[in-house]
């Protein structure tokens, strides 16, 4: 460790740079990951690729909004508050629209849910406009820390540290209590587990209801270093269509796995080759396919 | 699996083709007819994205594919034959051409790497790999950033027919669309469309009767994306612009939003789909963002209740094939 500031001399690199465009493919890496796992558990369980996850992310960030200008509920409030209502409205959306697209092509569930992506934008958008609306740090977070190769602002380590417990904490229930043992049953095999009298449909509600819950808390946790708008999200679901890819749905795991690693090598790719760096998660997509069609921890298909 | 496409129950094969003649026939005599009634440069605009629908559907349709990423041959090639009919001094069949040649050129290469995955993937991919030639649209120099490139010349047709005139452009127009619709035809009912009608239903079959069924879904992948560069070209000759708006994903959305109200896998359903749509983008355009919350409700409407769309619809109700 001792040759390192030596090493970066020599190769001209500036570690204050290195490591804060290293942070901030952390930070979207947290994003990545939250929402992959959240399609990822989605389709699962209902086999329909969400479309309005960017949407609903946006309505996270916007919840905690309004929640702190009309309700005057703070930040900590928001990160329980928002996405308990924004997956409260993906539970209704699974009632009234998506429970009847199970029987069908699943290329119906992308058709509707972008319908529902271009409804909810549109709707924000003529209420808010297209401009940003900034929302604080909270308090208690505000501020940071040198710690000698960098400063680290004390928001940020916070949103890495949180997403990762939610990450890991999804991996758990589902991989390792009876609640995901039942989950995991269903997606494999519905009629037979509702044959041992586990309500089914109730759980595939609910699973959106989680789902969406996931994409509005990773909104709240973007909305004081993003600012919030409505297209936030659109342009973000994209790229974690490509992570999604890259990754395949089959393994929460990789799901988290792939969201952060791509967060890092966006993140280097900033530093060394900026202008590349809003393409090459679609570069590494085309890789990955080229040499595992099947994604890094995809099953076969 | 379940196919995307309703195919028209049991209609005797004459009848069909029949009345798919009389519809023929009946759409191009509306064409003719039609600039006496309608502002032409409306009508070039919806037979632009005609065509583009048209495109799309032959991959939708027939062979089950769903690419949500068809505004990138559309839009590059919109750029392309702007650039070559603008910077290089291209007449405008030379500058549509090499737009057609963009949309198969991205077509081979995003097509080859979007077969290797299935299903909602294949979706996945393409809009992803769209995103990225988007990307790159905004950031090169040429393409003009968020003016996009303005005033491309019209030029004369072949050195002889004087395009600026609307009336004379809206006659190429209508003969591109017409031979680009009877090729799409062609091809859907050769022994080449009957395979990849094989592979939309069920594609395991099709490979143990034999068929090297990656290389059919290749060939209409870039035939695909080469008319979707057709359209783009014409676009963009015909209304003097190449922007960003046509690169982008919502551009992707549209056209397979035309191509779902028409009618997903029916000949004359896209067509009808670009117009309904086209024709609320103009009257509505005064609601604004409105826009896009209503052509979400059409989505939602038309996944839900109306899968068959307008012209599938009617086909089912009189039992006959359009």
């Amino acid at each position: 460790m001792d040759d390192a500031p030596a090493m970066f001399e020599l190769l001209n690199i500036s570690p204050q740079a290195l490591f804060g465009q290293l942070l901030i493919g952390l930070i979207n890496g947290s994003f990545y990951a939250l929402l992959s796992l959240g399609l990822a558990v989605i389709f699962g369980m209902l086999n329909i690729i969400n479309f309005a996850h960017g949407a609903q992310y946006m309505m996270g960030a916007f919840a905690a909004y309004l929640l702190l200008e009309y309700a005057g509920l703070n930040y900590w409030a928001a990160l329980v508050v928002a996405p308990i209502i924004v997956g409260a409205t993906g539970i209704v959306i699974e009632r009234f629209f998506l429970q009847w697209l199970y029987k069908l092509d699943h290329l119906y569930g992308l058709l509707l849910t972008f319908g529902l992506a271009l409804i909810l934008e549109g709707v924000f958008r003529n209420y808010f406009g297209s401009a940003g609306l900034p929302y604080r740090v909270p308090d208690e977070l505000a501020g940071g820390h040198n710690l000698g190769f960098m400063f680290l602002p004390n928001y940020r380590a916070w949103v890495i540290a949180a997403s990762l417990t939610v990450c890991l904490g999804t991996w758990f229930v589902i991989e390792r209590t009876r609640l995901g043992a039942y989950l995991r049953a269903a997606t494999e095999n519905p009629t037979l587990v509702r044959a041992f009298g586990i309500n089914v449909p109730r759980m595939i509600t609910l699973t959106y209801g989680f789902g969406v819950a996931l994409a509005a808390l990773a909104g709240v946790m973007a909305a004081p270093i993003y600012n919030v708008s409505p297209q936030m999200g659109s342009e973000l679901i994209i790229v974690v269509f490509a992570v999604v890819v890259i990754g395949g749905m089959g393994s929460i795991m990789g799901a988290i796995i792939t969201g952060f690693g791509l967060g890092i090598v966006e993140g280097l790719t900033k530093y060394f080759f900026p202008e590349a760096s809003n393409t090459v998660i679609f570069v590494i997509m085309a890789l990955v396919l080229l040499v595992r069609p099947a994604g890094l921890f995809g099953r076969a298909r | 699996m379940t196919s995307v496409a309703q195919p028209v129950p049991a209609a005797l094969p004459t009848t069909g083709e029949r009345s798919i003649a009389v519809a023929f026939v009946i759409m191009v005599a509306a064409l003719l007819i039609a600039p006496s009634f309608i502002y032409p440069l409306f009508l070039m605009k919806a037979l632009c994205f005609a065509l583009f629908a048209c495109a799309f559907n032959l991959l939708i349709g027939y062979v089950g594919l769903l690419s949500f990423g068809h505004a990138l041959y559309f839009g590059w090639a919109s750029y392309i034959s702007a650039h070559a009919a603008k910077v290089w001094g291209l007449p405008p069949e030379l500058a549509i051409i090499a737009g057609m040649a963009t949309g198969a050129g991205f077509g081979l290469i995003v097509g080859a790497l979007a077969i290797r995955r299935q299903g909602i993937y294949f979706a996945m991919i393409t809009l992803a790999l769209a995103q990225m030639m988007y990307l790159v649209a905004v950031q090169a120099k040429f393409t003009g950033g968020e003016d996009g490139i303005q005033a491309v010349p019209r030029g004369k047709l072949f050195g002889l027919l004087d395009l600026s005139n609307d009336t004379t452009m809206y006659f190429v127009v209508v003969a591109i669309f017409v031979g680009a619709f009877l090729l799409i035809y062609r091809i859907v009912h050769s022994p080449f469309g009957e395979v990849l009608k094989a592979i939309r239903e069920n594609e395991p079959r099709a490979i143990s009767l034999g068929y090297k069924t990656d290389r059919y879904k290749l060939m209409a992948f870039v035939l695909s994306a080469a008319l979707a560069g057709l359209a783009g070209g014409l676009k963009a000759i015909v209304l003097q612009i190449a922007s960003l708006t046509d690169v982008n994903w919502p551009m992707s959305g549209e056209v397979v939003l035309m191509t779902l109200v028409g009618g997903l896998g029916t000949v004359f359903g896209p067509m009808v789909g670009a117009f309904i749509i086209i024709a609320m983008q103009n009257y509505l355009a005064s609601f604004g963002q409105w826009v896009t919350v209503i052509q979400g409700v059409i989505f939602v409407v038309c996944v839900l209740l109306f899968r068959r769309g307008v012209i599938g619809e009617i086909a089912h109700l009189l039992r006959i094939k359009l």
